[in-house]
């Protein structure tokens, strides 16, 4: 079956979709007309209304999260707010805007005011190179559904995301307290370890998609669910890109960093206010933006069925992209309702000695079959081999003794006294 | 263990995900408060009351065994004897202070179980607050029940339908004077407004739930306990029988009443008929 699908793979999906750009893949049509007013104004318009609806939608996600989470555990939820308690994220903003903005007074004041930025900006940043929908005519121009279209647009996300680490990890070291510190020192570890197996899974579906542009990436995925990357790429990629991006976004069950029965709030414990609130809002936009991010890569994009109706090429696509980013708005809560937090050590291990090293595996084969076609599938003896002998490393590892371990485990640095390796064993030859 | 064995092991948080989803169909634990108030239990702790007897005495005679008693502290009382011309309660002496603490008072009932003459006991009422210290002690004003025998209801309570009902001795945990011997055989006192309680379903050999409100725990929480806890009888076929029957008794029961009032009213309009014609 795999064989089938690597073989599948590996030709190239006609272009033909309402999503493949006029402009042959170099990004907005907009611009290839040259830049004058009514560009700048349309561009404009763009921006605002991506910021709006993210703004407006974000909202949306914690009356949402807050609703199917109480469904999940038998209790009503917000109700109070307006109808079905729709508008409770309204009212918890006004709250937090009029309430006492506080400093500490241990806390280093430039960094601790930057931080929420630092998580807030990026956020924002990562969903301009969503491609939402198709094209659009308007007079004489005719623009792509997404605010921003760079040839690197994938990368952008990658970076952000790296980025957003910032806001988090400055938030916990300026505060001057323990537990935000602790909260931040988790999640740079954290988002570092799983940025490795986040990147190799781009790799693998940019290897396919011949292109870094986001529209390019959902374009290789029109006609048919069957070339979606999800289906194409064989289906694993997607479990460990999610493993990971759920990693990133530091939701549950990986929320160490503001686990709450270890650390207070993690590293937003100092924070009041609006500041507290915009870590908040970026938590919650960074959830949407994944799930539009997971649509975009696996289930491409926008693609879907497209009924002939008048107009349909222009709204269709924006509802699959609305359907399809819902749909795992509600998984991510899904997993929150259902995955107990894991410990620190298993998070490392699940990050360390399992992602990076099967991500990498699937790397190598997709590579392989891409170059080389059906010989490609040499890899999978290789791949095998190399998983056994880590599996076997893995055992080895677990299996030793703390006596016989090099580094005594760190408790216990100061009262061992370091054995060389191979030197004699106290205890046994004594 | 074999290898697909291991895998299910490994794999076995998935039945999570399932559990989760099954609950969004399940009915809600919870309920919307303040528009959707759950009933009380018929031995809920609320308010207390000081009682009467039938003929307007008071039945609190300044012992203090409440005071004593009190887990919170939150009791004060000091007795006097009665005045030879108009004495307050029947003996020689009576509450002349009596003040609870409510921002102290855990609703325990033990003041209630210490009680001689079943003076104090509790109603359901406990939606009341203050805006200051001094209005959380209540004093004998507003403890003591009215010419009526019911409890006051005074502006800052919210008081529901059936908080007032049963407040009296029947309430207590133990049996009837504590002995088994006892059991169902009424030994308190008559009450302003009531005469003497009729024994809940607990106390006595015939327990009328319909009339005491009684309900049991188990019964009303089926629908939210895990399969396991569920006994065997009431699962599946065989829970779909009992609750059946259970039903049918019900219905049985109404049946019967609609049957009994539209005989009375047919009898009604044949005798005014006859009348008519008369």
């Amino acid at each position: 079956m795999i064989a089938v699908l690597l073989a599948h793979l590996a030709t190239s999906p006609a272009a033909s979709s309402p999503l493949t750009s006029p402009n042959q893949g170099l990004g907005d049509p907009l611009f290839s007309q040259g830049i004058n007013w009514e560009v700048i104004v349309i561009t404009i318009v763009k921006v605002l209304v991506a910021f709006v609806v993210l703004l407006t939608a974000t909202a949306m996600m914690i009356w949402f999260e807050r609703k199917v989470i109480s469904d999940m555990q038998s209790r009503i939820g917000p109700n109070r707010a307006g109808p079905w308690g729709l508008l409770q994220t309204l009212a918890d903003g006004t709250k937090l805007i009029f309430k006492e903005d506080l400093i500490p007074e241990q806390s280093d004041s430039f960094t601790f005011k930057l931080a929420p930025y630092l998580s807030t900006v990026p956020a924002f940043i990562t969903f301009a190179v969503v491609p939402v929908g198709g094209f659009m005519r308007l007079g004489s121009h005719t623009f792509e559904l997404q605010v921003a279209d760079p040839p690197m647009g994938i990368l952008l996300v990658l970076a952000m995301s790296g980025i957003a680490v910032y806001g988090v990890m400055l938030a916990g070291w300026s505060s001057g307290s323990k537990y935000p510190l602790l909260g931040s020192v988790r999640a740079s570890a954290q988002v570092i370890s799983y940025e490795a197996a986040l990147g190799m899974t781009v790799v693998t579906v940019v290897l396919v998609s011949h292109s870094l542009s986001t529209r390019a990436i959902v374009a290789a995925q029109s006609d048919g669910f069957w070339n979606w990357n999800l289906i194409r790429l064989g289906f694993l990629p997607f479990i460990f890109f999610m493993i990971a991006i759920t990693a990133e976004l530091t939701r549950p069950p990986f929320d160490l960093t503001e686990a709450d029965s270890e650390l207070v709030g993690g590293f937003h414990t100092e924070y009041s206010s609006m500041r507290f609130g915009m870590f908040y809002l970026a938590e919650f936009m960074n959830t949407i933006t994944m799930s539009a991010i997971v649509v975009t890569l696996f289930f491409g994009g926008p693609n879907g069925l497209i009924p002939p109706w008048p107009g349909a090429t222009i709204y269709m696509p924006l509802i699959w992209f609305l359907l399809k980013t819902v749909a795992f708005c509600f998984i991510y809560v899904w997993f929150r309702a259902a995955l107990p937090r894991l410990r620190y050590d298993q998070l490392m291990d699940l990050g360390w000695k399992r992602l990076i090293p099967m991500t990498l595996a699937w790397l190598l084969l997709v590579a392989a079959v891409v170059t080389w076609h059906w010989r490609g599938l040499i890899m999978i003896p290789v791949v095998l081999a190399a998983a056994v002998l880590l599996v076997r490393a893995t055992r080895l590892g677990s299996d030793q003794s703390e006596q016989d371990s090099v580094l005594p485990s760190v408790g216990r640095r100061i009262t061992t006294v370091l054995r060389p390796v191979g030197g004699p064993k106290p205890g046994v030859d004594a | 263990m074999g290898f697909g064995d291991e895998v299910k092991d490994q794999l076995s948080f998935l039945g999570g995900f399932k559990l989760t989803f099954q609950h969004l169909t399940r009915p809600r634990v919870t309920t919307s408060y303040p528009d959707d108030k759950r009933a009380k239990q018929p031995r809920q702790h609320g308010r207390h009351v000081l009682n009467r007897y039938e003929d307007g005495m008071e039945k609190c005679i300044g012992c203090e065994l409440c005071a004593g008693v009190c887990p919170a502290d939150c009791i004060y009382v000091r007795g006097l004897d009665n005045p030879p011309d108009h004495p307050v309660s029947p003996g020689e002496r009576y509450g002349y202070v009596y003040e609870i603490n409510y921002l102290r008072c855990i609703h325990c009932d033990m003041c209630v179980e210490a009680c001689p003459t079943e003076a104090i006991t509790e109603s359901k009422l406990f939606e009341f607050s203050f805006t200051n210290r001094s209005d959380a002690i209540y004093t004998k004003k507003e403890l003591v029940v009215d010419d009526n025998g019911m409890p006051q209801k005074l502006p800052w309570e919210d008081w529901r339908e059936g908080d007032d009902m049963m407040t009296s001795g029947w309430m207590r945990a133990t049996s009837p004077s504590g002995s088994a011997a006892y059991e169902g055989e009424v030994q308190w006192s008559g009450e302003l407004g009531y005469g003497v309680r009729a024994p809940e379903g607990g106390q006595s050999g015939q327990r009328d739930d319909d009339l005491t409100g009684t309900k049991p725990l188990r019964e009303t929480l089926e629908s939210h306990l895990l399969t396991d806890d569920i006994p065997l009888a009431h699962r599946g076929m065989q829970g779909r029988v009992w609750r059946a029957k259970i039903g049918a008794e019900k219905n049985k029961k109404k049946m019967e009443a609609t049957r009994d009032r539209m005989k009375a009213l047919r009898a009604a309009r044949k005798a005014a008929k006859a009348e008519g014609k008369a």
